[in-house]
């Protein structure tokens, strides 16, 4: 194990690792204390994000109350993620890539047919992971807020142009994440094939959590 | 208090003596105003109040109605929720209304979007063009961070618990209220995703004005923005007028300016294809 690079850097004993496979949900109780290392494995894949607070699902991840507090959108190895009531969630405490988008939300169903066309209504979507994967807790649409997207590139310009545009990823790039409080992480291994967010090839990701 | 108010006669009389007070920050019944503009009818008016610096407000609109908000002391932060009357899980959502429309900023023409490809309001007017999709309203922790606290009941409300007291009017709850926008305190991104806030004060009288496009819950909290670089918690009135109008119509600039929002326009009219 200790030859596998995907492990490179990371200290304590590996409580899980697993495969997300291309265009599937996942969901999984971190913690607090323990960190969870997503690898890109293939690279230039989305992994759209969100956290839910252990105690009290009501708390969950806030990208404006995160980007407000460090004075930046985009979020990067030592950026803390909040709650919606100003409460440290997890910490990003390492990332091989610069940075890693939250203004950009998740794709549905429904935005695609704005985005794209009516054509793109029947595809699966991350809406439908994160859908599914808090259903299985019996938490529904009313909890679904603006998401993580990690490995995903969504630069502002000037005039205020924004957009997802090719990946900053590369096979094998990871991020990691401590939690600082024990928390539920719903993850949505994104099938977006509209746009280069997953280089219009979405792929497998793999979620490996240490103690 | 001198009077003696130990007997209950005593203690209504006293009450209805306060009948027909006036102050800044109230709402105005029936709705009167003396600055509609110029076509609309004083008949059409739905909705007229001010609400206090640390206030908030909530009210169901009606598809067409037009929502005007003025800051009239030039310190007002309209931090606003938006919510489907009709079913609110369905409700603003932030990133779908920067991602869809390809731009950071909100202003005049742009659609304020919710998260099932629908258009929920569009801005109709703006001559304050100083808004924020980005940071959100404070909460109870940003606020005893800086002004010491932040309590319903105290003296520095945190915004978030606002937006919680007013949709929670409507049946909602702490789960309900998601990212909001802000509207008359502005951010600014650089290029290297930093956020400059762009908080004023302002001259006072900017005025928006938002037309519904579906059958909607407004909340509306009025606290100072949460990246309001002043030490001391400054706000001001922020005044609401509401008149009826007419569905937004095919040949509509604000729905043909793009194509998604033609498409978010024509998932609206299939909503209600009824």
């Amino acid at each position: 194990m200790t030859d596998d690079p995907a492990l490179s850097g990371l200290s304590g004993a590996i409580v899980h690792d697993e495969i997300v496979p291309a265009r599937a949900p996942w969901l999984h109780h971190v913690a607090a204390g323990q960190t969870l290392r997503i690898v890109d494995v293939e690279g230039n894949q989305a992994v759209d994000f969100l956290i839910y607070a252990g105690a009290d699902d009501a708390e969950r991840y806030s990208a404006q109350d995160t980007v407000a507090a460090q004075g930046n959108l985009f979020l990067r190895t030592g950026t803390v993620l909040l709650s919606n009531e100003g409460n440290p969630m997890m910490t990003i405490t390492g990332s091989a890539v610069d940075y890693h988008d939250t203004i950009g939300g998740a794709c549905s169903c429904e935005s695609n047919t704005l985005r794209y066309g009516h054509h793109t209504k029947s595809q699966h979507a991350c809406v439908e992971n994160f859908l599914e994967a808090n259903l299985w807790e019996g938490r529904g649409k009313r909890d679904m807020v603006p998401n993580i997207n990690f490995f995903m590139n969504v630069p502002v310009e000037d005039d205020g142009t924004l957009g997802i545009v090719d990946g900053i990823s590369a096979p094998g790039l990871t991020v990691d994440l401590r939690a600082e409080m024990d928390v539920i992480v719903v993850v949505s291994n994104c099938p977006q094939i509209n746009n280069p967010c997953n280089a219009f090839n979405p792929t497998p990701v793999r979620m490996i959590v240490t103690a | 208090m001198s009077a003696n108010l130990a007997d209950p006669k005593a203690a209504r009389d006293h009450a209805r003596a306060q009948g027909g007070t006036r102050v800044e920050a109230m709402p105005t019944l029936p709705p009167a105003a003396d600055d509609l503009p110029d076509g609309v009818s004083p008949d059409d008016l739905l909705w007229e109040e001010t609400i206090a610096p640390g206030g908030y407000a909530s009210r169901r609109i009606a598809r067409g109605t037009r929502l005007r908000l003025i800051d009239t002391g030039g310190d007002a932060c309209a931090s606003l929720n938006i919510f489907n009357a009709e079913l609110p899980t369905e409700r603003l959502n932030v990133a779908d209304t920067v991602k869809v429309q390809w731009n950071a900023y909100l202003g005049a023409g742009k659609l304020l979007l919710g998260d099932m490809g629908r258009v929920l309001a569009t801005i109709i007017a703006d001559d304050a063009e100083t808004h924020d999709a980005f940071c959100g309203t404070s909460n109870a922790a940003t606020n005893a961070a800086k002004y010491g606290e932040g309590r319903n009941s105290g003296a520095f409300p945190n915004g978030r618990d606002r937006l919680i007291l007013g949709a929670a009017k409507h049946g909602l709850t702490r789960r309900d209220v998601h990212p909001c926008v802000n509207l008359f305190k502005g951010t600014k991104i650089e290029a290297d995703g930093a956020i400059t806030p762009v908080i004023g004060p302002f001259a006072p009288g900017r005025s928006v004005i938002l037309r519904a496009e579906m059958d909607v819950i407004v909340v509306l909290a009025n606290c100072p923005h949460v990246r309001d670089p002043r030490a001391e918690w400054h706000s001001t009135p922020l005044r609401i007028t509401a008149w009826r109008g007419p569905v937004t119509s095919e040949d509509d600039p604000s729905r043909n300016a793009a194509p998604e929002a033609t498409r978010a326009f024509l998932n609206v009219e299939d909503y209600y294809r009824r």
